[in-house]
Formats: structure tokens, C-alpha cells, sequence
């Protein structure tokens, strides 16, 4: 029995199936990534005054992405409007261009994402931060006592510089290499002793010889909660870019062959696969200023 | 508005050059709307670096521009703009529920009392 209603539009709704199909998932898509959105408007809001993250992210390439997939919802929206036109050639060439947009955005975000994992914050007992990109660390024999730390990054006696670095943007700090020795990390323990705020969760894998946790934060999800969130947005997203390059690319390639035997039900399909391109579009279009301007 | 003109699916041979001149009209848009959301974005990033006097005051904006772009995105890319009536009762019914979900962390304000971003946003609700 032949699929209903694939092409003929059906007399109630005056849409062919797969249409009311993907809208109604769309509206299902809404509510998964509006309950996220719910959820990091509680976690913000609810945050201690001057402990919400700003600045953390970068900018430049968060706008490259950006620009990257409005690129990519031109060229899939082309690409529908190519078959409607007859022109499979061009068809195949925005096709392309767009899981071609897909795979810019998943790498920008991939170089994105390891800086944030390889990014610390170190607590000095002289009350000051290193706040930097992680170049060594090392470790006793058993690997179980923190013996020295490197970062590359500055050094600061106002944690909110760390916090909110776009704010204090235009005050200049030297960059270099620091090499903290354990023993010079404030227990976490003593961080009240030494007056500072609690700015980010110790690593727990940090240890002194006494086998206390040494105040060293780092910027992966589970140490804050700018980042869990920022990860959980972002990497859902992510997500919904890679399910969406392989279908796109399923249409780009072996299932192009229903153009030469059912023409409007592959133009159906692109229209529909492109809708979900276009919410994955809308959904960023939130995302980047909430995370990284905001 | 329901009456669609962009893509009926399974259009009769004699309309499918109407159709062609149609989409080809379309296609114009599409590279405006382009342009504009890339203008758009870039207003958002300068805009980010201005202080309108509040942080409130800046994500309002942000968030009205973000607005605009989303709007141009589902109004011309995904025709929106001459959609069935099914599509639209559909989208009402979600956001009614989106937009109800936003509001979701009110219910957790006494969790949070010493929040003073929080207390801003309550006060409409006192």
C-alpha cells in the first residue's frame, strides 16, 4: 500500500502529510528547548549577585558560527527553490553548500568547547587568581598529590575580573606562563580565611599531601553552572545540527535518486527537512546572544 | 492567508509555470531576508558592547533584534507568511505553552530570596 497524501495535498488540512508531520514535531522541539531556556532563566536569576559568568565565551567565533548557518538556511531554502525550478544541478550544488555550512559550524564549536575543558582558575595564598589555559600540570608518582600547576593566562587579586571579563575588557593584563606549586594553593577549606569569594567547584582531583581539595576551578560543565548550561543548550543544538547534516546529506546524495522517479515527493522531502534546518536556525539565533552576550 | 501559493504540493501542469515565476519571485526575498539577518547579527554584537543604562535595558534589546531575525526566518524560509490554517492553530497552542514556561521560575523565587535580579523581576508580582 502506497504511503497517503505524499504529494496530493489532503482535502482537511490542504497539506501533504510530512508537512503537518514536521510542524507538529517542530512544536514538540519548541517546548524541549523552551523547558532549557526555562531552566537557565531559574539557574540566572537565582544566581548569587556578581557570580553569573560574562565574557566567557568567545565572541568573534560565536558570530562566525552565526553567520555560518544563516548562510546554510539560505542555501537549503535554494535548494528547494532550485528542484522547484527544475534545476537539480543547482539543486545539488546549495545541497551541498549547506551540509558543507553543517560541518564549519560542528568544528568552530569543537575548538570551542576544548577551551572551555582545558580552562583554570587557581586560588593563591597570597589572595590572588591565575586564571588561564592549562600548559602542565604535575602530578606526584601515584598521581595522587597535585605537585605544580602551568597556565598561560593573568594573574588578578579581583576574582570579579574573572568572572565578568567583559566588563573589565578594556583593563590590561600581562599574559604569560605561571607555574603555582601546590603547596602555594589555598586549601578549599581555608577559602573563607583568606576573604575570597567562592568564584567556581575545586576539581576534586586537585590534592594536596594531606589529601585536601585545593582551590583550582575549571570552566568544563560540571565545575559551574554557566557552563553545565551553556553545555546543555549548545550541545542539544549541536545535536540537532549533526541529525540534521545527515539527513540533508541523505538527500544531498543517495536519496537524490526519487528526483528521476517521484520529483514533487523529493521536493516534499527537502521542504520538510529544510523546515527542521530552519528551527535549528531560530533556535541559535536565541542561543548566541543569551550565552555570549547577554 | 491560508490560501497557499508558494508551494502547493502536486500543482496542475497548467499552474506550474505560475509556480516557476512564483518561486522565482521567492527567491529575491530569500536573498534580502540573507542580508538582513546578516545586518541583524551584526547590530546584536555592537550592540552588546553599548551600555543602555541597565543590563535589563541590554537584553531587551538583544532580544528584540533576536526577535526581528526569528521572525524573518520563519515568516520567508519557512513561508510563514502563507501558511495553512492548521499550521497556525498549531503554533498558536505552542506558543500559548512556551510563553507560559518562561514565566515557570517565578514559582521559585522564595527558593532564591537573596537574589537581587530576582526581586526585580517579582516585584510585578507583588
Amino acid at each position: 500500500m502506497d504511503i497517503p497524501y505524499t504529494v496530493k495535498p489532503r482535502e482537511d488540512t490542504g497539506l501533504f502529510n510530512a508537512k503537518v508531520g514536521i510542524w507538529l514535531f517542530l512544536a514538540s522541539e519548541v517546548m524541549l528547548f523552551g523547558g532549557l531556556f526555562s531552566s537557565y532563566i531559574l539557574l540566572r536569576v537565582g544566581a548569587e549577585d556578581g557570580s553569573w559568568p560574562h565574557g566567557w565565551l568567545n565572541v568573534p567565533l560565536g558570530t562566525a558560527n552565526t553567520i555560518v548557518l544563516i548562510v546554510s538556511s539560505v542555501t537549503v531554502v535554494m535548494a528547494w527553490a532550485s528542484l522547484k525550478m527544475n534545476q537539480f544541478s543547482k539543486f545539488k550544488l546549495y545541497q551541498g553548500l549547506t551540509v558543507l555550512c553543517a560541518l564549519i559550524f560542528l568544528v568552530i564549536k569543537t575548538f570551542e568547547y576544548n577551551d572551555k575543558f582545558t580552562h583554570y582558575a587557581v586560588l593563591q595564598k597570597d589572595g590572588s587568581y591565575v586564571d588561564g589555559h592549562l600548559v602542565t600540570k604535575k602530578m606526584n608518582a601515584a598521581g595522587t598529590v597535585l605537585e605544580s600547576i602551568t597556565l598561560h593566562g593573568m594573574q588578578t587579586k579581583d576574582i570579579n575580573q574573572i568572572v565578568d571579563p567583559h566588563k573589565h575588557r578594556k583593563e590590561k593584563h600581562e599574559h604569560k606562563e605561571f607555574t603555582i606549586a601546590g603547596t602555594n594553593i589555598v586549601r578549599f577549606a581555608d577559602v573563607a580565611k583568606v576573604g575570597q569569594r567562592i568564584a567556581f567547584r575545586p576539581v576534586p582531583s586537585m590534592k594536596d599531601a594531606a589529601g585536601n581539595t585545593l582551590m583550582i576551578g575549571n570552566r568544563a560543565p560540571r565545575y559551574n553552572t554557566y557552563t553545565a548550561i551553556y553545555f546543555t543548550l549548545t550541545g542539544l543544538h549541536a545535536l540537532h545540527v549533526l541529525g540534521g547534516a545527515i539527513v540533508i546529506g541523505f538527500l544531498w546524495g543517495p536519496g537524490a535518486a526519487m528526483w528521476r522517479t517521484e520529483p514533487e515527493r523529493f521536493t516534499n522531502r527537502v521542504e520538510v527537512s529544510g523546515l527542521f534546518w530552519h528551527f535549528v536556525d531560530l533556535v541559535w539565533i536565541f542561543l548566541f546572544p543569551v550565552l555570549y552576550l547577554l | 492567508m491560508s490560501h497557499d501559493h508558494s508551494h502547493g504540493p502536486g500543482a496542475a501542469t497548467h499552474d506550474h509555470a505560475h509556480d516557476i515565476e512564483h518561486v522565482r519571485q521567492s527567491v529575491k526575498k530569500y536573498l534580502f531576508v540573507f542580508y538582513a539577518l546578516g545586518v541583524g547579527t551584526i547590530i546584536t554584537v555592537l550592540a552588546s558592547y553599548v551600555d543602555f543604562g541597565s543590563r535589563a535595558a541590554n537584553i531587551a534589546i538583544a532580544l528584540l533584534i533576536a526577535t526581528v531575525k526569528a521572525g524573518l526566518v520563519a515568516g520567508y524560509f519557512m513561508h510563514l507568511i502563507s501558511e495553512r490554517k492548521l499550521i497556525y492553530s498549531l503554533l498558536t497552542c505552542t506558543f500559548f505553552f512556551f510563553g507560559s514556561m518562561m514565566f515557570i521560575f517565578i514559582w521559585g523565587s522564595h527558593d532564591f530570596p537573596g537574589s537581587a535580579s530576582l526581586k526585580i523581576l517579582t516585584t510585578f508580582w507583588r
